[in-house]
């Protein structure tokens, strides 16, 4: 896997893409984020905040990042250690 | 990822939201991602190896821009303004193409080659019969777009961004779908031009209704802010000029008040012009962008509240900032270098360098980047103490005589604060004595013809006697490009 790929969760609707990637699983509602989508399994509820469109999640260590293209139920999480929102230091518009 | 990936997650979010409006027609951000599917569709079909756009603004330019992202395609806007010549040289460099706008002239200037050409209309109109809203954005691996360099000291260079370039642009200034649904942009700059491109991809990340204006008029220009209610708009120093000129002689001032975010780059900002601006436009928020086609444009910032704290500041330097171009932007690395590449003190001038995933430094022919990531921009400037980047011209501008480096900016600056000059160029010339001399365009304001002497009088006693001027022409106006770029390799010619 590299930067740039976009990640399915095995258990909700949410899609990611890769924008920094370190080592560790990236899991989605508590199961491992997968390519190709198989038959759904259920959401863990330790990990059903749900994911918000356009938002960017980090691990503590800042080491992976998440771009959420498609919201769902579950939440994200590296090696089960819950992914935190980043915040958006907002820019005046330039263009 | 690709940048079709921007247009796709608005499309997901709110496909029935107003992402576009052009001549009179919405377009939702659902009928903008299938006929960009529509036209990857076309264009994979084609063989094509570039997908060219020979045209003012229009729907045209986002659907080509992300149908050829989807279709793995590098998309290159073409300079329409372009003399024959100089826009047949260029079409030749990117066949095969598949060219969409005046099909009459690249007839004229290809004829027999290998590239398919349609008329907008025809594009369009078969990007939405072939819509294939499914269609996966791809890896993102290659060149989004490719843009010839406005060629202002030489030959244009095809500076090429890819997609990591733009997205992470996009990413790291713009947050996903944050404007209001009553935001409106008002994009005027031609679609060839890498603030056009980015004023598009930022737009609709944002989620920012884009108005757009196939060409700038000042008078087009305030009429469509005022009937659309334009809340943000990017104007280059030229058109602002137009702009408040425009105004001060109009008998019915056209409503205009729901304009609150202005920015402007691509090109010196004079002082007086951006403090009337500011006067003129007393509860807008301005912002300067500083950035190049080569770093996926901007790179620095001059915020609202820097603005308005240098207007009513009473402190030399604080207010000197109203001519810099702010700070550089959290994601972007920035140094001033000497020519031996030594990172220089603060108030030193010499290279601006940049690094950052944004900044790109490729050409087609070749990278300008250094192995650690590093750019030089070929732009001269420095930092003052608390970190404004104040731009000095061109690197490539500088005139070497005798040995010695001299600005062409602090010989124009001289000559401008005589009350008869209007416009002031200085440029290198050959010299057998000196390697290079200074040579001193002038455009004269009213009858009042200032002697040879007299200027030459004026720069000796404010400078020193190397940048004294060799030889001064006068012109009637100085050349710029349509973006308001001086043009130095015109003025040279000036003196052959």
């Amino acid at each position: 896997m590299k930067a740039g790929t976009k990640l399915k969760s095995a258990v909700c609707d949410t899609e990611v893409m890769v924008i920094k990637l370190g080592s560790g699983a990236i899991e989605c509602g508590g199961a491992p984020m997968v390519e190709e989508r198989g038959e759904k399994g259920a959401v863990n509820p330790a990990f059903s905040e749900g994911t918000k469109m356009g938002k960017r999640y980090t691990d503590a260590a800042g080491t992976f990042e998440l771009l959420c293209v498609k919201p769902g139920a579950g939440s994200l999480s590296i090696d089960g250690a819950a992914c935190q929102l980043k915040d958006a230091k907002p820019l005046p518009s330039s263009d | 990822m690709d940048i079709s990936l921007l247009l796709k997650m608005a499309a997901d979010a709110e496909p029935d939201r107003v992402g576009l409006t052009c001549d009179g027609r919405d377009w939702t951000y659902a009928q903008l991602w299938n006929a960009a599917t529509g036209a990857a569709v076309q264009i994979a079909k084609s063989g094509a190896e570039h997908v060219a756009l020979l045209d003012t603004g229009s729907e045209a330019a986002p659907i080509a821009l992300f149908g050829a992202a989807l279709a793995g395609v590098p998309y290159c806007p073409l300079n329409y303004r372009l003399a024959d010549a100089d826009l047949a040289a260029l079409i030749a460099r990117i066949e095969p193409a598949y060219i969409v706008g005046d099909v009459g002239r690249v007839e004229r200037l290809a004829p027999g080659a290998k590239h398919v050409v349609l008329s907008r209309a025809d594009f369009v109109a078969a990007a939405e019969a072939a819509a294939d809203p499914e269609r996966e954005a791809g890896e993102g691996e290659g060149i989004a777009v490719q843009l010839f360099t406005s060629g202002t000291t030489a030959a244009p260079k095809a500076a090429i961004l890819r997609h990591s370039n733009l997205v992470s642009y996009i990413l790291g200034t713009v947050e996903f779908g944050a404007a209001d649904p009553a935001e409106a942009a008002l994009v005027s700059v031609p679609p060839y031009h890498i603030a056009g491109i980015a004023a598009l991809l930022s737009s609709i990340y944002a989620m920012r209704r884009i108005l757009l204006l196939p060409a700038f008029d000042p008078k087009d220009w305030l009429t469509l802010c005022s009937t659309q209610r334009a809340t943000n708009a990017f104007v280059v120093p030229t058109m602002l000029s137009r702009i408040v000129e425009t105004l001060a002689v109009t008998e019915s001032k056209p409503d205009i008040s729901p304009l609150r975010a202005i920015a402007y780059g691509g090109g010196r900002m004079p002082v007086e012009l951006i403090t009337m601006a500011l006067d003129l436009f007393p509860v807008a928020n301005f912002t300067n962008a500083y950035g190049l086609t080569e770093t996926s444009s901007t790179v620095a910032l001059l915020g609202p509240e820097e603005h308005r704290a240098a207007q009513a500041s009473d402190d030399p330097a604080v207010r000197a900032r109203l001519g810099s171009v702010g700070k550089p932007l959290p994601t972007i690395e920035l140094e001033i270098r000497d020519e031996e590449g030594r990172v220089l003190p603060t108030g030193e001038a010499g290279e601006i360098y940049v690094r950052g995933d944004q900044v790109s430094g490729e050409y087609r022919e070749r990278s300008a980047l250094l192995a650690d990531g590093w750019f030089p921009t070929r732009d001269a400037g420095y930092l003052d103490a608390e970190g404004y980047l104040f731009l000095s011209g061109r690197a490539d501008d500088v005139i070497v005589r005798g040995g010695e480096n001299i600005s062409p900016g602090e010989i124009e600056d001289v000559l401008l604060t005589h009350p008869s000059i209007a416009d002031a160029a200085a440029v290198g010339i050959p010299s057998v004595e000196w390697g290079e001399a200074v040579g001193v365009a002038i455009a004269l304001r009213g009858d009042v013809a200032p002697s040879d002497d007299e200027l030459r009088a004026l720069v000796r006693d404010r400078l020193r006697s190397s940048r004294v001027p060799e030889r001064i022409e006068r012109v009637e106006a100085l050349p710029y490009n349509e973006m308001g770029k001086l043009l130095r390799r015109e003025v040279k010619k000036l003196f052959q």
